[in-house]
């Protein structure tokens, strides 16, 4: 009895230790990302450089992340948020402004993506990749022309398309495919686009974000809206593949690095996002994710292979008809919430 | 809603209580000199009020407010009507514009709006679905396996009770697997010459799931109150001259009916409630109840708290009212729990 | 004729609730990434699965969490058995109503009542949000192991312990615990078993940075699912059989 009450003792010691060193390091930078969205031994060596620990933390959606960084303060240290949440959070107080003098790396941004609209100032935000928004297909499956997003109202093909489970991306490409703003805020353009989604959803295979692309690859559907980046990393590894901003335009995005007023290690935040827009580390994670870099000096190294890929560097003209997303009034981000949900409802 | 900056003084509070738990339990001792077996109960009473009681009560607030903390019943009509608040927050003129030009709320997809009834129900057929075809596929198991002459019965019952203790999440996930495109099932079929068939993302593969994952809860308390049943009453019915079918029907079945009510209790109830079954089988195609209260907390950058406590609060309302009705069905409880 | 019918019967829901799960298993010792095809015999995944830092910090955490909390719920729900079970007829069904309270609520309303609880007081989420939601959800299944042992108790041991001069304290410890220590023991197990399985509770209370081995599964499998994955959920599914044996034979022993 009194052996088994001191192996409990031992093992309750135990575990109450364990985590604490799993958890605690003495500099550490809490790192809030989207899955998938860097190549992680960029943090490896950022360890190793700098001797600050990286805590790696995921979300979903922006509407998902949004909630975490409200309900709990002081957990991020270094966000990824996209443009328009950007442009809410900063109204809402709830980012830090950046010491840009511990940014030296800052120089190598694109002078084009600097003072976006939604940091004019560029206080609260560092550039880290930028992107479309468009349809992958499966070149061996679709025979029509991949030009407009009609095509995922085509009932050919039913149960063979995937579409976004975020909210402003879906029902902003179904603004756009009605020859609409996709910051629209016309009730009744609105109510067309839910409506049409709603019409859509018996046709679709299901909705996902992070899931797209693997099951692209496997080949378990014709057509998906996809960010670029995701289309590429597909493409790399499903030649059938090709990706394709329809002629309606669509949503070109930038996702920015910010740090929460909340956040408890700012300056070893700092550190990071200037490492990452060290121009050979920015190189690293381009190649790696596949999105659009913000960074010029890393474009420069990688030469040919960037500027001539038509995906990841889209010529002008699609950049023309493509549009960035404004974060929307509470009054009517009501209404698209409520317009999701019925399209998510729909039976 | 805010940003919350000051350090939680939720510890403060914690602690602020706890010391003031222990004074009283010291100064209840030296008054009494010595203290009565229920004080130990104490530390306990304190838990269930500050980790039960409270967040129930928590709940009840929110649902009971708006987003600025003043009393309000907006979050119910909004339960009953889902573009409630959405018609309150947009600027009246903006909508007179619209009903100018002839246009009513309907035209604006702004009118009621039954969404959350409507998937209510749709969560309520589904967990009904999924009890009955639990109790249908469950019942038969059970009785075979309580059968005395079946000496393997308790060895067997040890396989339902394995998978009762398993993470949902996992079993939910080995199913998945299977019912890919590329999973198991599509395989067989493809090799048979059957071509695949679309098994996810669909209503039926989240039935499937349910099912799968509540199944063992029906059997269970069933096979527990027919083995427990005393075996010489339906010696005696058969020595009255009953045949099988009668005294299934006349002994075995009345008999049995605590460890029934018991089994629909405890698949019923999670059946209405998961949300992660729905997300995983349904692609995002089928939503539940679960889902819905699950979005309104985690996943909008509005503030749709309070909505969504008074979600919370409809379910568990429904849910103690069938638990009442189940209770009647089976006073003393005798089909026990899980355990 | 009817018995082999009635076998077959069996025979099939049982391969319903299990060749999902053996399917998995069979999965995670296969050398190639699809599910498909079996490519031979390999323990890859295992090796990958044990050198990704996140599932072992998760590892870690989840039993952590589960021990400390099943410690609490062990210590606070035994003390508060006997102290239920020595309580008069309304205070005690008043306790056993309560008590019920936790067990009946769905999962997610329990998560999110207590998420209000801790971000409305401004705590932050994680480990110990985490720890304490779980004790809350363990202490109801200790008691209900407890009691019964108790009832069995013969009622004037105590009495005649106190009469022979023993402290409230001594006769705790020396005649009390003794007589029901299988029904501590097995609603230590039972609390531990639930605590390593939950996951909806931690999904409400914890902060992504710290995730048990349930919620990031639950992150992992809206990707798709990896082969990591399978060898996981096979290791959990092996060491969660071997708990519920030694639950079950416990349980056996005492009977």
């Amino acid at each position: 009895m009194k052996k088994l009450l001191a192996l409990l003792t031992l093992l309750t010691l135990l575990a109450a230790v364990m985590p604490l060193g799993a958890l605690a390091a003495d500099e550490v930078v809490n790192v809030y990302n989207w899955y998938d969205y860097m190549d992680e031994s960029v943090f490896e060596q950022f360890e190793e450089e700098t001797g600050i620990h990286v805590n790696k933390m995921y979300f979903t959606t922006n509407e998902d992340m949004m909630v975490q960084v409200r309900v709990s303060p002081g957990a991020y240290d270094l966000v990824f948020p996209s443009d328009y949440c950007v442009e809410r959070m900063i109204s809402e107080g709830m980012l830090a402004e950046i010491n840009m003098d511990n940014i030296p790396n800052f120089v190598n941004v694109e002078p084009s993506l600097r003072n976006a609209d939604y940091d004019p100032e560029q206080k609260y935000s560092v550039p880290f990749m930028w992107g479309t928004v468009g349809i992958l297909y499966n070149t061996t499956m679709v025979d029509d022309p991949v030009d407009s997003w009609s095509i995922l109202w085509n009932e050919k093909y039913a149960d063979s398309i995937f579409m976004l489970d975020s909210i402003r991306d879906t029902l902003g490409i179904t603004l756009k495919y009605l020859g609409y703003s996709m910051n629209s805020r016309d009730l009744l353009q609105l109510n067309e686009a839910a409506n049409k989604l709603i019409e859509q959803k018996p046709i679709v295979k299901a909705y996902y974000v992070d899931e797209t692309k693997d099951k692209m690859v496997a080949g378990e559907a014709a057509l998906a809206v996809v960010y670029s980046g995701d289309a590429l990393y597909s493409m790399e590894l499903n030649e059938d593949l090709a990706y394709s901003v329809p002629k309606e335009g669509s949503n070109i995005w930038i996702d920015p690095m910010v740090i929460p007023a909340t956040a408890k290690n700012k300056e070893n935040a700092e550190k990071l996002i200037d490492f990452l827009c060290r121009p050979d580390i920015a190189q690293k994670n381009c190649e790696y994710i596949w999105y659009s870099s913000p960074n010029a000096a890393a474009i420069e190294l990688m030469g040919e292979d960037y500027t001539e890929n038509p995906t990841i560097n889209p010529p002008q003209d699609v950049i023309d008809r493509c549009e960035f997303f404004h974060d929307i009034p509470d009054d009517f981000l009501s209404v698209y919430n409520s317009f999701w949900t019925k399209v998510k409802n729909a039976k | 809603m805010t940003s919350f900056q000051v350090p939680g003084w939720g510890y403060v509070l914690m602690a602020v209580g706890f010391a003031a738990f222990i004074a009283l339990l010291i100064a209840y001792i030296v008054v009494n000199r010595g203290f009565k077996r229920p004080v130990f109960a104490s530390p306990y009473v304190l838990w269930i009020i500050v980790f039960t009681v409270i967040p129930c009560l928590l709940v009840a607030y929110f649902s009971f407010t708006d987003p600025a903390g003043n009393f309000t019943l907006d979050n119910f009509k909004s339960f009953w009507d889902a573009n409630y608040n959405t018609r309150k927050g947009i600027d009246p003129a903006l909508l007179q514009q619209y009903q100018d030009m002839g246009l009513s709320l309907d035209d604006l997809g702004l009118g009621r709006n039954p969404i959350n009834i409507d998937t209510l129900v749709f969560s309520l057929w589904m967990a009904f679905l999924c009890t009955a075809i639990c109790l249908l596929l469950g019942y038969p198991a059970a009785h075979i396996m309580a059968d005395r002459e079946f000496r393997l019965g308790p060895t067997l019952v040890v396989l339902f009770v394995v998978p009762m203790w398993m993470n949902f999440l996992l079993r939910t996930i080995a199913l998945m697997s299977i019912m890919e495109d590329g999973g198991l099932i599509n395989t067989v079929l493809n090799w048979l010459g059957f071509g695949p068939a679309k098994l996810l993302n669909t209503t039926a593969a989240v039935q499937v799931g349910m099912v799968y994952n509540f199944l063992p809860f029906m059997v269970f308390p069933i096979y527990n109150v027919l083995n427990k049943m005393d075996y010489q009453l339906s010696e005696a019915a058969m020595d009255l001259g009953c045949n099988k079918w009668k005294i299934f029907y006349k002994v075995t079945l009345p008999l049995s009916i605590p460890g029934v009510v018991s089994g629909i209790t405890m698949v019923f109830m999670p059946a209405v409630t998961t949300f992660y079954i729905s997300r995983l089988l349904g692609g995002g195609k089928v939503q539940l109840f679960g889902d819905l209260i699950e979005a309104k907390f985690l996943s909008t950058s509005l503030n749709e708290w309070n909505v969504g406590s008074a979600l919370s609060l409809v379910m568990m309302v429904l849910i103690l009212l069938s638990l009442g009705l189940l209770q009647k069905a089976d006073p003393k409880g005798e089909g026990g729990g899980i355990i | 004729m009817m018995k082999v019918i009635k076998r077959f019967y069996l025979a099939l829901v049982l391969a319903f609730l299990y060749v999902p799960i053996v399917v998995l298993i069979v999965q995670s010792f296969n050398a190639g990434k699809s599910r498909a095809k079996w490519e031979g015999f390999s323990l890859r995944w295992y090796e990958e699965l044990f050198r990704d830092p996140d599932i072992i910090k998760s590892l870690l955490i989840t039993l952590s969490i589960a021990l400390l909390a099943a410690l609490f719920a062990t210590i606070i729900g035994t003390l508060a058995a006997i102290g239920i079970h020595a309580m008069r007829k309304r205070p005690q069904s008043i306790m056993l109503t309560l008590n019920n309270i936790p067990m009946t609520m769905p999962d997610i309303v329990t998560g999110i009542s207590l998420m209000l609880l801790f971000i409305f007081t401004q705590v932050e989420r994680g480990f110990v949000t985490m720890l304490l939601a779980h004790i809350t959800f363990d202490i109801p299944y200790v008691i209900l192991s407890v009691m019964p042992k108790l009832q069995q108790m013969n009622k004037h041991t105590y009495e005649a312990a106190l009469d022979l001069g023993a402290t409230p304290g001594y006769a705790l410890f020396h005649v009390i615990l003794p007589e029901i220590v299988p029904g501590v023991v097995t609603g230590a197990m039972l609390a531990f078993t639930l605590s390593l399985d939950d996951f909806t509770i931690s999904y409400f209370t914890t902060s992504p940075l710290v995730q048990n081995l349930s919620t990031l599964i639950y992150s992992q499998a809206r990707k798709g699912i990896k082969p990591t994955m399978n060898a996981l959920s096979a290791l959990m599914f092996i060491a969660l059989l071997i708990l519920l044996l030694l639950v079950n034979k416990r349980t056996r022993d005492e009977e």
